[in-house]
């Protein structure tokens, strides 16, 4: 089993209102020196059996497909190290 | 005519549409999101409402319910299809309609009557309406801003695909107070206010939405 991770974010030209209440909360909390804040969300899938290119593209299609929508999104996948 | 409106689980506004529905003169029909049929309906309403929890995105998983797969083939073959508020963001993820929607630029969930412009009244839900005429239905969501990159605005424009416009004050920060469009035969049309809420003055602000019901009943006569 591996553990493959989709880290899926806003686009930068697209507005992060969640970001933006993060980031004026932390600038009430005196954690200066912060100038941006951007939030995402992070899936971790368990992959069964051995991790070949063709399952690493099935995610890339199932990310692209279902955890992002590519109009406001990006996404990057990556195989995470055995722990 | 016989207008589908499909409940998912979540959906909150399916009684308000068939109720708007059967107001118009036509016979409502319930569809179900784990329907594998239409029912033989003439056109389709995608109700408002939190499908499937609104998890991971609005109209995400929606999107993806076994009814969609109809839904999507008798849309791209010409046949009435009408979302609203959630429905509209489910057109948006099923690719039926261009952009996107997202949280309200002002964080907020806003609920208010909404002053709208009509820009376009020839598709098959505004042609009971005046190009230009002004009216008055109620807006409520948390994630109605409308984006889309530049070229797909100015075809959006270009195209008279723009078919509602916020009037009095963008409520959501959509992009050119965008409220509403249609793909480019003008069946298929996603808005956020609610025209099911404002049928009967009794509990609406105005009548002003039940023309998009009647305009589609003369899509059925014609």
């Amino acid at each position: 089993m591996s553990r493959v991770v989709v880290d899926v974010m806003p686009k930068q030209a697209i507005l992060d209102p969640q970001g933006q209440a993060v980031h004026g909360a932390l600038g009430r909390l005196g954690f200066a020196g912060i100038s941006e804040v951007r939030l995402g969300k992070r899936f971790e899938l368990e992959v069964d059996g051995e991790l070949t290119e063709e399952r690493l593209a099935e995610v890339r299609c199932a990310a692209e497909t279902l955890l992002a929508n590519t109009v406001i999104e990006d996404f990057t996948v990556r195989v995470e190290a055995a722990g | 005519m016989r207008i589908g409106v499909v409940t998912f689980p979540g959906s909150l506004d399916d009684r308000d549409a068939q109720r708007a529905a059967r107001a118009a003169g036509a016979e409502a029909v319930a569809l179900w999101h784990g329907d594998t049929s239409l029912s033989g309906v003439d056109a389709v309403v995608l109700p408002g409402g939190f499908s499937y929890g609104d998890y991971l995105r609005c109209g995400a998983i929606a999107r993806f319910a076994p009814i969609m797969t109809e839904v999507i083939a008798a849309a791209k073959g010409g046949m009435p299809t009408l979302g609203i508020c959630n429905g509209f963001q489910i057109l948006c993820e099923s690719h039926l309609l261009p952009g996107a929607l997202v949280r309200n630029d002002r964080r907020k969930f806003v609920c208010r009557d909404q002053r709208l412009r009509v820009e376009n009244a020839s598709t098959a839900w505004t042609s009971a309406y005046d190009a230009g005429q002004e009216i008055v239905i109620p807006l409520k969501n948390g994630e109605g801003g409308f984006i889309a990159d530049d070229e797909t605005l100015d075809r959006l424009e270009g195209e008279g695909q723009v078919v509602v416009r916020y009037l009095d004050g963008n409520p959501n920060g959509s992009y050119r107070d965008i409220a509403g469009i249609c793909n480019e035969a003008g069946n298929v049309v996603g808005l956020m206010p609610h025209p099911e809420h404002a049928i009967e003055t009794l509990v609406g602000p105005t009548t002003d939405g039940l023309g998009f019901f009647t305009s589609v009943l003369r899509v059925a006569v014609s």
